[in-house]
């Protein structure tokens, strides 16, 4: 350990790579999976970033996609199914230092998630939400999702589904998440930057992926996205302007735009506007107990 | 005012906007500033305005237990108070209405009606709650108290709005006092002194005083009666005590969120009432099997479902034993009074960090949201913190475990953001590196080690907390036993008793899980008879002890109404089983027709 204080920040050997990000156990999703390119992008996104393995605390809920932190070399919460972004919350606010990053499916965060999603949202909390989007639920083996298509056959909707699917990136905008955008799990490359940025934005970054489910979504496909996604960043677009990116984020023919849809960077952060987290470092190593002072002080508001 | 001491109630009523708290709360603090006990309940109902609010307020130079049987002074802001409960006053007692609009019914004989000309006292202001001033001001003349003293409270409570409104309510005050000086008869007894001013809070200012000296540094809720007054006691203080306190969308996100906060490190804790934490319950497991040290706290309101917000139950035993899917170990912790709340969540948090789970504190409206005097020297502000095999600093080891299989089943917990300790926590079953074992394989003797090693943490717990003790002569007539909240009205109903020449004893339970059966038994065995004293229709406790112990009480008292006991429910269910007239005794609830 000794040598390795003596190699200069920016030598090479000293740079962690996509592999140091390499978890215990090998991921047991289904071969061809969407989530493969995921996995893969945040790891190169983690070690292109300098971030180290200890700084960042990687929080899921359940689903095939949040079995992800067992993949990946971090600290990390395999939590409830829908409540990642809750525990997310708690551990950010409790310690502000760590890089948190929340991953799941789309109906571990927009069906029974939901709620916490929304309100995410809204807080502009500095977590990092990617979100591994197949349009089914494929833990339980096929059932609909609240993205999947109308008409979409399921085992529970073997006549087509009569639901609109929920837009992600509408949703994220609309309720106030600061940094929107969308991936494909068949560029990483793409992935991997947008990924970068939405680690470094301070706020509620979405990033949702198609993500393939190759056994239970032969509707949504690898081909069927390969064939449509066109970036954002080849058209142009004005990533400030709220109202083009959701225009963008509905388009759903021959064209899916993928990138980043929206960014604010001079909303504060929850984080920013909490006068509890401005000095003294995170809560989480602060002493236990009340001072001379703070006791005085509460008990003579009692008398 | 038996014997010499003194024991004084009045009570308010009104609709919900008459301003019924301002005068309650004006009195309450100019009681315990000369040093008296106080003891408030509040019957209210789940309503911004309109409806009926009974305001009852105790004081006495003994320690009291409860807001009593008997009232003094009964105050009346409208025509419904007076229709409800004039029935209730007996010889000795006063009644203080408006006369220009309240008309009175008829009154037991020995009790004083003391109308008052508010019109013309208030020079027909048309500002209403300048009668409650006015009343306020009455009520102090019969007393016997100086006036000097209302002025200083009222000064103290309005100057912030301005020399104008002092001086209009003390003028009001003083005209209502005079008023009361010269027409009616004041009562024979002054409220004496005490050894030295007190101080007032509710039970919830307890719990989160609680939990604040425990170290607390991260509080979520959602708001629910009537759990919302740590809310806001932690809202309050959140800056000054530099503690994260959150208002999340739901309980499911406050009950998780917490966990999330204490995985890295705070002391973390929540609140609700039987609704709100039936939304957390899930969560309960989760702190289990991911051996995360967390707070919850119930405030127990009368249900099922929505049922009576506004109300007492002590209806949830079963809701806390039963929280969430599979087989695990909680603590649980129900607190006699708003002082025992304040210091068993020192001890509770220290238990979940010795052990990594989750500990359960289950409190009612009744002592929750009473106000009650309390010594601030005597309150121990720096209780001992202990976190237990905590990781915070130190080299990287090589391999290392969080889940290790210990021989105490206590694995060492490195908190994230250290560097050679990653590891993950699942609520899926996992080795002891923490991979999980639900999806990579099955391995039955993996599950077996991991199931053993969590519960074998809880081995010795039961020595970490005290056996209940029984209060009382041992060679009594019959033991009463309840738990939580019923200890403050059966160690007034055991006084009454004594008086009467009954000798009955005292077996409260505070501490659910882990449980001291042992001890239990060895008191039933010596018992002449046993009487369960309990808030609910179906004697929950009864059915608990059973199944732990394997005994019956001899009979039960139970009130399942919404209002709490008063001594007197407990003398006379005492009374008619002695005479072996009945085994189950449910109280008529008289104050509140």
């Amino acid at each position: 350990m000794a040598t390795t204080l003596d190699v200069a920040e920016d030598k090479p050997e000293n740079q962690l790579t996509a592999r140091d990000f390499k978890g215990l156990v090998d991921p047991d999703w289904c071969a061809g999976c969407g989530d493969f390119g995921v996995l893969n992008g945040l790891q190169r996104a983690c070690a292109e970033l300098g971030l180290k393995p200890h700084e960042i605390l990687a929080v899921s809920g359940i689903g095939c996609s949040s079995n992800l932190p067992g993949y990946f070399n971090a600290f990390g919460m395999h939590t409830l199914h829908g409540r990642s972004l809750a525990y997310a919350t708690g551990a950010k606010l409790a310690n502000h230092e760590l890089t948190v990053i929340v991953t799941g499916g789309d109906g571990d965060g927009y069906g029974i998630g939901g709620n916490h999603f929304t309100h995410t949202a809204r807080r502009n909390i500095d977590l990092t939400y990617i979100v591994m989007n197949n349009q089914i639920y494929g833990l339980t083996t096929g059932q609909i999702s609240p993205t999947s298509s109308l008409g979409m056959k399921t085992k529970s909707t073997p006549f087509g589904s009569v639901e609109t699917p929920i837009n992600p990136i509408t949703s994220a905008i609309m309720n106030g998440a600061t940094f929107v955008a969308r991936g494909f799990s068949g560029d990483v490359r793409h992935l991997t930057e947008l990924m970068k940025q939405a680690i470094q934005h301070k706020g509620f970054a979405l990033v949702d992926i198609f993500s393939p489910c190759v056994t239970f979504n032969l509707d949504n496909g690898h081909s069927f996205f390969k064939e449509r996604v066109t970036k954002l960043e080849d058209e142009g677009h004005d990533t400030s302007d709220w109202q083009s990116a959701c225009e963008k984020a509905i388009a759903w023919g021959d064209t899916i735009y993928t990138g980043l849809f929206y960014r604010n960077d001079e909303k504060p952060d929850l984080g920013q506007r909490e006068q509890v987290l401005e000095k003294e470092g995170p809560l989480a190593h602060r002493p236990l107990g009340l001072s001379k002072e703070q006791v005085e002080g509460i008990i003579s508001r009692m008398i | 005012m038996a014997s010499g001491k003194y024991d004084f109630a009045l009570a308010i009523g009104g609709e919900a906007g008459q301003g019924v708290a301002t005068p309650g709360d004006v009195l309450a603090r100019i009681y315990v500033r000369r040093g008296l006990n106080l003891n408030t309940y509040n019957a209210y109902q789940s309503i911004i305005r309109g409806g009926h609010i009974f305001l009852t307020v105790r004081v006495s130079d003994q320690e009291i237990y409860t807001h009593g049987d008997k009232l003094d002074i009964l105050l009346c802001l409208n025509q419904d108070t007076m229709n409800r409960h004039l029935g209730l006053m007996g010889p000795g007692s006063k009644v203080i209405y408006n006369g220009d609009s309240i008309s009175p019914g008829d009154a037991a004989d020995g009790v004083e009606l003391c109308p008052l000309p508010v019109s013309q006292l208030t020079n027909n202001n048309r500002n209403k709650l300048l009668q409650n001033t006015l009343a306020v001001g009455a009520i102090m003349a019969l007393q016997g108290l100086d006036f000097q003293v209302l002025e200083e409270s009222l000064t103290l409570r309005f100057e912030r709005r301005g020399q104008a409104v002092v001086d209009e309510n003390v003028g009001v005050a003083r005209a209502g006092y005079d008023y009361a000086k010269a027409n009616f008869q004041s009562f024979a007894d002054a409220p004496p002194v005490g050894a030295k001013p007190l101080a007032v809070w509710s039970g919830n200012e307890a719990l989160a005083m609680g939990g604040a000296a425990a170290g607390v540094k991260f509080y979520a809720a959602y708001p629910m009666s009537p759990a919302t007054g740590i809310l806001h006691w932690m809202a309050q203080n959140a800056r000054n005590l530099g503690i994260m306190v959150r208002q999340v969308e739901d309980e499911i996100a406050v009950s998780n969120m917490v966990i999330g906060a204490a995985h890295v490190g705070c002391r973390a804790m929540c609140a609700t009432s039987g609704g709100g934490f039936a939304l957390m319950s899930e969560a309960v497991g989760a702190a289990s099997m991911m051996e995360i040290p967390v707070v919850y706290i119930n405030v127990q309101r009368a249900g099922p479902s929505t049922g009576v917000p506004t109300k007492t139950e002590q209806g949830d035993l079963w809701q806390m034993l039963g929280a969430s899917q599979g087989d695990f170990e909680r603590f649980i912790v129900a607190p006699y009074h708003a002082l025992d709340a304040y210091n068993s969540l020192p001890q509770l948090f220290n238990l979940t960090d010795k052990y990594q789970c989750p500990g359960l504190l289950i409190s009612d409206l009744l002592i929750s949201e009473g106000r009650y005097s309390f010594d601030p020297e005597t309150l121990d502000m720096h209780p001992t913190i202990d976190r237990g095999e905590l990781i915070t600093e130190g080299s990287s080891p090589n391999g290392y475990k969080r889940y290790e299989n210990t021989e105490s089943g206590i694995s060492p917990r490195a908190l994230p953001g250290l560097e050679g300790y990653l590891h993950i926590a699942a609520t899926d079953e996992h080795d002891e590196d923490s991979t999980l074992i639900s999806d990579e394989f099955t391995n039955p003797h993996i599950r077996r080690m991991m199931v053993e090693k969590r519960a074998r943490k809880f081995s010795h717990a039961l020595e970490q907390i005290d056996p209940p003790k029984l209060e009382g002569p041992e060679d009594a007539e019959a033991t009463l036993i309840g738990w939580g909240s019923t200890y403050g009205v059966i160690k007034e109903a055991i006084q009454k008793l004594a008086e009467r020449g009954v000798k009955v004893n005292h077996l409260p339970i505070k501490w659910i899980v882990p449980f001291h059966g042992d001890a239990v038994v060895e008191v039933f065995s010596s018992s002449k008879r046993t009487i369960i004293v309990e808030n609910n229709y179906s004697g929950q406790f009864a059915r608990y002890l059973r199944s732990e112990t394997g005994l019956a009480a001899d009979g039960h008292i139970r009130k399942y109404d919404g209002e709490p006991f008063v001594p007197h429910h407990i003398v006379e269910g005492v009374l008619e089983q002695l005479a072996g007239e009945t085994h189950l005794y449910v109280p008529y609830q008289e104050v509140v027709t």
